[in-house]
C-alpha cells in the first residue's frame, strides 16, 4: 500500500509535467487550429536557459524562473510572427511538418550550444528532506511540481473566466470571424496564445528540472506523450488536457511497476501509445468533447 | 511551347504525354542503364540507396500525396518489411518468396492501421500511425529472441537463383524493382483505383457523394503502401546488411515524410526528386563542413538542422516542392518571354476547421 501512495505521487508529479506541456498543444489549437509539435522542443529550450541563468550565470533560482517565463513568452510571439503567421491557410498538414522542423532546428541548436549530455540544476528545494508520512516517503521536487501545476491551473482558470483578454480569447477559439466583428484583434489574440503556450512549456521545463536531467531530445519524446495527453483529453480542453497528462502519468508509472515484472517484457515503453491508440478507436474525440464531426 | 493535339479519350489518361515526353523518359532509362560502366562504385552504391528511398517514397506518396491520409509511421512498415525478410532468409527461403511474402504481411498491418484510420482524420491519424510505429518499434527492441534487439540482426547478402548479386548486380535489381513499381503506381493512378484515391484526397464528402467506399479506397491505400514501404524496407536490409530497431525510428518516418514533401507532394517524379535530395544532402553537407572555418564546420547537428530549415523554408516558400519548382522553370522557358509570375500563384484557403459553430 505504502509503494502505492508513492507510486500515486510520483505518476501524478510526471502527469503534471505532461498536462503543462499538454495545456500548451490545446491553447494553440484551441486558438489557430494549429499543431505545434515542438511543444515539447520548447519546454527543453525553456529548461536549457534555466540551466544556464542558474548554472553558469549564478542567478538566484526565483529570479532566473521568472526571467525564463518571459524571455520564452517573448519566443513564442516571435516563433507566431515569423514562422505560423506565414502559414496560416495552409493545409493543417503542411502546419503540422513545419512545427516538425521546427522542433529539428530547436534540437539541434540546443545541441550545438549546451552540447548532448544530460544537464541539471540545484533548487532551492533540493536539500529539503523528503516529506515523511508514516512509511510513506514524497520527494519535495514532486510535491513542488504538483502544488505549481495546481496554482496554475487556479490562475488559468481565473485569467480565462474574469479577465477581458481572457474573454476575448475564447470567443476567438469559437468562431474567429465573429471575434473579429466584435473588435478583438484575432492577430494579437493568436499571438499571446503562441506565447502562452511557450510559458505553459518553460514552466513545464523547470517542474521537470529537479525530476529528470535535461538533454537535447528530451523534449521528442515527451513531447509525443504530452500529446497523447492532449487527445486523451480530449483535443481542445484545457482541463482535459490535464486530466489526460494525469492519466499518462499513472498509466505509465504503474504499468512500470506492476506489469512490466510479471510478463517479463518492457510494456511500460508501449503502455502509453497503446493508451492513444485504443482512446483514439474507442473515442477519437476524448474524454471532454468538444468537437463534433463536420457536416457539409 | 508544345501543344498536343489529343484524338481519342485515351490519351488524356495516357501513361505518357506525347512521344517527346517518352523519349524523355526512355533516354533517362538508357543512361541510369549505362551508368555503372562508366561511373565508380560510389556514385553506383549512391544511386541504389536513391532507388530504393523512391520505392520508399512511392509508398509514401501514395498515402499522403494521393490520398490525403497522413502517416507519421511509415518507418513501421519499413521495418517490418525488412525484419521480416531477413528473418525468412534466415531460415532458409529463397529472396523471390520472401519479399512478396514481407509485402504481404506489411499490407495486412497496414489494413489493420486503417480500420482505425477511417474513424479518424488529419492530425488524429498522424498521432496514431505515430503511436502505431512506437510500439512496433518498442516491440522490435524488446522482443530480441525473434529480431535480435539492439544487438542487430544480420541480413544474408542477396542471392537470386543461386547466384549471389554483387553490387553492380544489385543495382540492376533495385533498378529494375523501381521501374516496375513506378509503372504499376503510374497504372493505378490513372485507373479508377488511383482516381478514387485522388477523389477522397480532394474531399471525402464529394467522394462519397460519388459513389466512393471510402473504407474500401482508404484500406486499399493504406495496403499497397505499407506493401511498398514493405519492399523497400526489404531491399534496404540487403543495403545496410545489419538491422537495428534504432535504424527505423520516428526519425526514419519523418524523414520519409520530408522525402515526399521536399520532393513534391502529389507527383511521381517528386518522390524521385525527394530521394535524390534525401540521399545527396549528408554528401553536400559533409562538403560545405570543409569549407566552413572549423568552429562551425564540426558541429555535430549540423545535418538535422539543415534538414529542418529546408523543410520550413519549402513549405513556406515551395509547398509542391522541387517538382513544383521544375514544373515551374519548364512553364518559364517554353513560354519564354510571356511567362507571368502570377500564373502559377497558390490560392490560399480559408481557416478549415473541424469544429462545428
Amino acid at each position: 500500500m505504502d509503494t502505492f501512495f508513492q507510486l500515486l505521487l510520483s505518476g501524478i508529479a510526471q502527469g503534471c509535467v505532461y498536462g503543462l506541456v499538454a495545456i500548451g498543444f490545446v491553447l494553440i489549437y484551441k486558438a489557430t487550429e494549429m499543431v505545434n509539435f515542438a511543444q515539447g522542443d520548447i519546454m527543453m529550450l525553456g529548461a536549457f536557459i534555466t540551466i544556464t541563468l542558474i548554472n553558469h550565470l549564478n542567478w538566484n533560482y526565483f529570479l532566473a524562473v521568472v526571467t525564463v517565463i518571459g524571455a520564452m513568452g517573448l519566443f513564442g510571439l516571435t516563433l507566431e510572427r515569423v514562422l505560423l503567421r506565414r502559414m496560416i491557410g495552409e493545409s493543417p498538414f503542411a502546419v503540422l511538418m513545419a512545427t516538425i522542423g521546427l522542433g529539428f532546428v530547436l534540437r539541434s541548436v540546443a545541441g550545438m550550444i549546451w552540447g548532448h549530455d544530460s544537464q541539471s540544476i540545484l533548487t532551492p528545494y533540493t536539500n529539503i528532506p523528503p516529506l515523511r508520512f508514516g512509511e510513506v516517503v514524497f520527494p519535495v521536487a514532486d510535491v513542488v511540481v504538483v502544488g505549481a501545476t495546481v496554482v496554475l491551473c487556479g490562475l488559468t482558470f481565473l485569467f480565462f473566466r474574469y479577465t477581458r483578454f481572457g474573454v476575448a480569447m475564447q470567443a476567438t477559439s469559437q468562431n474567429q470571424l465573429a471575434a473579429s466583428y466584435v473588435g478583438i484583434s484575432v492577430k494579437r489574440v493568436v499571438g499571446v496564445s503562441w506565447a502562452l503556450a511557450a510559458a505553459f512549456a518553460a514552466i513545464a521545463g523547470i517542474l521537470l528540472l529537479p525530476l529528470k536531467s535535461a538533454y537535447p531530445h528530451v523534449g521528442l519524446v515527451l513531447g509525443i506523450k504530452a500529446f497523447a495527453a492532449a487527445i486523451v483529453g480530449g483535443f481542445g480542453s484545457l482541463p482535459g488536457a490535464m486530466i489526460g497528462g494525469l492519466a499518462i502519468g499513472l498509466v505509465e508509472i504503474f504499468t512500470k511497476y506492476w506489469i512490466d515484472d510479471i510478463v517479463q517484457f518492457s510494456v511500460s515503453e508501449t503502455s502509453v501509445y497503446i493508451l492513444l491508440l485504443l482512446m483514439l478507436i474507442v473515442r477519437p474525440s476524448g474524454i471532454f468533447t468538444s468537437m463534433q464531426r463536420k457536416k457539409v | 511551347m508544345r501543344f498536343v493535339l489529343k484524338t481519342d479519350y485515351h490519351r488524356d489518361s495516357g501513361l505518357f504525354r506525347d512521344r517527346v515526353q517518352f523519349s524523355w523518359y526512355a533516354a533517362l532509362f538508357i543512361f541510369v542503364l549505362c551508368l555503372p560502366i562508366v561511373s565508380g562504385t560510389y556514385v553506383e552504391s549512391q544511386l541504389t540507396t536513391v532507388f530504393m528511398w523512391s520505392i520508399a517514397g512511392a509508398g509514401l506518396m501514395i498515402l499522403v500525396g494521393y490520398t490525403g491520409l497522413i502517416s507519421l509511421g511509415h518507418a513501421a512498415f519499413l521495418s517490418v518489411g525488412a525484419y521480416t525478410h531477413a528473418i525468412m532468409l534466415d531460415l532458409g527461403v529463397p529472396m523471390f518468396v520472401s519479399i512478396p511474402l514481407a509485402m504481404v504481411l506489411c499490407s495486412a498491418l497496414g489494413v489493420v492501421v486503417s480500420i482505425a484510420a477511417l474513424r479518424m482524420t488529419g492530425i488524429y491519424l498522424a498521432i496514431a500511425t505515430l503511436a502505431f510505429a512506437m510500439i512496433v518499434e518498442k516491440i522490435v527492441k524488446n522482443w530480441s529472441a525473434v529480431t535480435g534487439g539492439n544487438a542487430g540482426f544480420k541480413v544474408a547478402p542477396p542471392e537470386l537463383f543461386g547466384w549471389e548479386l554483387d553490387s553492380t548486380a544489385y543495382y540492376y535489381f533495385c533498378l529494375l524493382v523501381l521501374t516496375v513499381v513506378m509503372l504499376c503506381v503510374s497504372n493505378l493512378l490513372r485507373a479508377p483505383t488511383g482516381r478514387a484515391f485522388i477523389a477522397v484526397r480532394d474531399s471525402e464528402i464529394s467522394a462519397q457523394a460519388m459513389g466512393i467506399n471510402l473504407l474500401k479506397t482508404k484500406a486499399l491505400a493504406f495496403a499497397v503502401s505499407a506493401a511498398l514501404t514493405g519492399l523497400a524496407g526489404t531491399l534496404l536490409g540487403y543495403q545496410w546488411h545489419y538491422l537495428f530497431p534504432d535504424s527505423f525510428s520516428m526519425l526514419t518516418s519523418i524523414q520519409l515524410l520530408m522525402l515526399v514533401i521536399i520532393g513534391g507532394l502529389g507527383s511521381m517524379s517528386g518522390v524521385v526528386f525527394g530521394a535524390i535530395f534525401i540521399t545527396l544532402l549528408p554528401d553536400g553537407i559533409a562538403t560545405v563542413r570543409e569549407w566552413l572555418p572549423d568552429s562551425i564546420g564540426n558541429l555535430p547537428g549540423l545535418e538535422p538542422l539543415t534538414f529542418g530549415f529546408l523543410l520550413i523554408l519549402v513549405l513556406i516558400f515551395e509547398p509542391l516542392g522541387i517538382n513544383g519548382r521544375w514544373q515551374k522553370m519548364r512553364l518559364f522557358f517554353s513560354q519564354f518571354p510571356l511567362y507571368r509570375n502570377k500564373t502559377l500563384k497558390r490560392q490560399k484557403s480559408f481557416l478549415r476547421t473541424e469544429r462545428v459553430h
